[in-house]
């Protein structure tokens, strides 16, 4: 792979809903193998950067780039947990049937059974630690394990790229931790490219390599210290902000405008 | 036209529908907000087996279209929360109650004509003493309604909130199916069980689409509904007329269309306009 | 009371055992999906859209599969584009379905003949199940389950992870369409038989019962079949020596599997 051609390059992306600039002039790039974290409040742009990334939107103006390809012809290469998978507890999947969808799941025809296709989603279920529930009906499971199996499904194409859409909004702090090291851990093993995106920034200092924060439809992009200080995000959020550091825990504090 | 308005059946026709409409756009309105409107047809459907069942036994069909109506309206609250589950238990119920239907329609061979007045209506046929038990039910269930709006409104749109100050969330649930199947089984003994549904749900749709504030909502959705029903009458009235009393098309078909026709004019409207 | 073994040598109740058996394989396939989408509602709209053609081919004198056929398919794009774009499919489904009972209505009331031809569309009949219709049948089935089989992998994905199949490059909403379409002719071959009211008995009820029981998918598959062949095959039998209507059998058969399913887990 060539290391000039970044993972994900946003130049100049402006993207309006109605009058309303959800990103305005939007430029950054993610290198190959890097784990982001994208952090920002509710209605930041977090999704819809995502949903760009993927070519489910189409950008006002600017250029978006994945692997040096546009957006649309990305198939295959970029795998994508949503916030939550609502399955119907009665749906007649185990959780490997699941994942497996992953594999071959957008192709048309009947599936047939595969040693290829076992093995792969076996490597993936493995990989997330889901292997103790892999033959369990995936409806009846919980939202951690669930969460897991949807990482394994984003993972099991081995694409390059993977996309994280709030994955730890319904867990509690320890399923959370434990979800950002797997992929943290997944990330690094295969060579996958993360974007992640989160409100908050703590579970995600030590595995991510940089993050990107959004706010007023701007972005920032840098390593933890050089984004998340008083200068920078007051900057970002036309007011003062101040960046408090409790016990190893970061929190900022948005002031009035 | 002078005969539209001289005959006492479409005098008759014209009120008693202009109730069921207006009970049916304010009671569809929760219906709509509420994602009831399989529920909704149902409750109408198995109405019918409780129609024919009372025909067979030799009472009034009114009675039987009621008493299954609301037992049907407890049995769908009864389902309980998970949406899918009450898709699935909703329509299972429903075909055994269609089928049980379509056995009391098979063994009662008296009246020819009876299934097909019970499934889609004889608006022209209404007796004084029907018009009457009619304008009597729709108060009631209309006053109900008003007495139940507010909590009903905050538990429709925001349960859980509804719940933390105190609104009794299920009970009100509960509450409103049995109202909901009152208005449904009056509405089918009008206009035929399997037409109840679109005033119920038509009028309802279309004012959501095109306003947003809840009681000039409600007012609109009665005053789509009346309209609808009305501009029905006449045009199965003129199609008697012209062919001069040889063939009548049934108010049913126009009702149904009317509505569908409606809802999708306002769902373009809305969407030119934004 | 006849005898069933002896009513088999009649050949219209062959056609019936083999229509009825044709149409619960489909319907239970079909089906299976239907559970999984939560798309009864849309199910039995698509039957009564049926009805309504079936109604208007007699009225035109035409044979009925052909209005059946016709406004099923054209009720099912009707519906995929009204869906389309609103939050729910829930009030579309409703509207559609209720146009399509009253324009039933109206084909009823035109045709002079106020018989039980058109009736028995509503509640299904056993008796002149023709050799033809058996044939139609058939080669309609085909066409529905060729159709489920190549869309059937991505309409999995897409049914139990929107997004991600999305992601995937899965085009999604046109899946829903040729979903509906498929079910509107599964619809349209199992309303002579079953009844329009009472299709969809048949269409969830072994399948729901299947999926309470199973948890991989092609057992769950499996499973419905024959527990659709079994409703329908009791069904016919049990019409044929009440004489009661066939519907009513039915319907009972499959709301009696799901509570027995339901009663096991």
């Amino acid at each position: 792979m060539n290391a000039a051609i970044p993972a994900v390059d946003f130049a100049g992306v402006d993207f309006k809903r109605g009058e309303r600039t959800i990103l305005g002039r939007a430029t950054f790039a993610v290198e190959p193998g890097e784990f982001v974290g994208i952090i920002g409040g509710n209605g930041a742009g977090k999704s819809t950067l995502l949903q760009l990334t993927m070519g489910l939107l189409a950008p006002s103006r600017g250029e978006i780039r994945v692997f040096g390809a546009p957006p649309r012809a990305t198939h295959g290469t970029i795998g994508y947990v949503p916030q939550r998978i609502e399955l119907d507890p009665d749906v007649p999947l185990r959780a490997r049937d699941f994942v497996a969808l992953g594999v071959d799941g957008a192709k048309f025809g009947i599936p047939f059974p595969s040693a290829r296709r076992r093995s792969l989603v076996d490597a993936a279920l493995a990989d997330v630690g889901a292997t103790p529930f892999a033959d369990k009906p995936a409806g009846r499971l919980s939202g951690g394990e669930q969460q897991r199996l949807a990482i394994a499904q984003a993972i099991v194409g081995r694409p390059k790229l993977l996309l994280l859409d709030e994955p730890l909004a319904n867990l509690d702090l320890s399923a959370a931790a434990g979800i950002v090291e797997t992929t943290a851990r997944i990330a690094r093993e295969r060579g996958i490219t993360v974007l992640l995106v989160a409100h908050d920034v703590n579970p995600l200092v030590r595995y991510m390599d940089r993050v990107l924060y959004l706010a007023n439809g701007r972005a920032a992009i840098g390593a933890v210290d050089e984004i998340v200080n008083e200068d920078t995000l007051s900057r970002l959020y036309d007011r003062p902000v101040d960046v408090l550091r409790v016990r190893g825990r970061i929190i900022v504090v948005a002031g009035d405008a | 036209m002078n005969a539209f308005f001289a005959s006492p059946n479409v005098e008759a026709a014209l009120v008693a529908s202009a109730i069921v409409a207006a009970l049916s756009a304010a009671i569809g309105y929760f219906v709509v907000l509420r994602g009831l409107s399989f529920a909704g047809h149902a409750v109408t459907d198995i109405g019918m087996t409780g129609g024919a069942g009372a025909m067979l036994a030799g009472l009034d069909p009114l009675v039987g279209l009621i008493a299954f109506s609301v037992g049907a309206g407890a049995a769908v609250g009864a389902f309980g929360e998970r949406a899918r589950e009450r898709d699935v238990a909703t329509g299972l119920v429903l075909a055994f109650a269609l089928g049980a239907g379509a056995l009391f329609l098979h063994l009662q061979t008296a009246f020819a004509n009876a299934q097909t007045t019970l499934l889609f209506g004889s608006i022209f046929d209404v007796a004084p003493a029907l018009l009457r038990v009619v304008a009597a039910i729709g108060v009631v269930a209309l006053a109900v309604l008003t007495a139940l709006y507010r909590p009903l409104l905050f538990a429709s749109v925001a349960p859980l909130a509804a719940r933390s100050v105190g609104v009794p969330v299920r009970t009100l649930g509960y509450a409103f199916l049995i109202v909901m199947a009152v208005a449904v089984a009056e509405t089918a003994q009008i206009v035929g069980v399997l037409i109840a549904t679109a005033l119920l749900v038509g009028p309802a749709a279309t004012a959501m689409t095109l306003v947003r504030e809840p009681l000039r909502g409600i007012a609109l959705a009665m005053t789509i509904g009346i309209g609808i029903s009305w501009l029905s009458i006449a045009c199965a009235f003129a199609s008697f007329d012209l062919s001069r009393g040889a063939q009548s098309w049934p108010a049913s078909f126009f009702v149904a269309v009317i509505t569908l026709v409606v809802y999708v004019a306002a769902r373009a409207f809305r969407e030119r306009r934004a | 009371m006849p005898d069933l073994a002896a009513g088999l040598a009649h050949p219209w109740l062959q056609n019936a055992l083999c229509g009825a058996a044709i149409v619960a394989v489909v319907a239970a396939i079909v089906g299976t999906f239907v559970v999984m989408r939560g798309a009864s509602f849309a199910t039995h709209a698509l039957s009564q859209i049926g009805f309504a053609g079936a109604a208007g081919a007699v009225y035109a004198g035409v044979p009925p599969a052909f209005g059946l056929i016709a406004f099923s398919l054209l009720g099912a794009f009707g519906l995929g584009a009204l869906s389309l774009r609103s939050r729910s499919s829930d009030v579309p489904t409703a509207l559609v379905l209720v146009a399509s009972l009253g324009t039933g209505a109206l084909f009823l009331a035109l045709t002079d003949d106020f018989g039980s031809d058109v009736t028995s569309f509503l509640f299904g009949t056993i008796v002149g199940v023709a050799r033809a219709q058996v044939a139609v049948t058939f080669v309609a089935a085909l066409c529905a389950l060729a159709v489920l089989a190549v869309i059937a992998r991505p309409l999995l994905f897409a049914t139990v992870a929107r997004d991600a199949a999305r992601s995937a490059g899965v085009d999604v909403a046109a899946l829903d369409v040729v979903f509906l379409v498929v079910v509107g002719l599964a619809a349209a071959i199992t309303v002579p038989i079953v009844g329009a009211l009472l299709v969809f008995a048949l269409t969830i009820g072994p399948a729901a019962a299947a999926s309470r029981l199973c948890t991989r998918p092609a057992a769950a598959f499996a499973l419905a079949i024959v527990l659709g062949l079994i409703a329908a095959g009791c069904g016919v039998a049990l019409a044929y020596e009440t004489d009661w209507p066939v519907g009513f059998f039915i319907s009972a058969i499959a709301l009696l599997e799901y509570v027995v399913a339901r009663a096991i887990r």
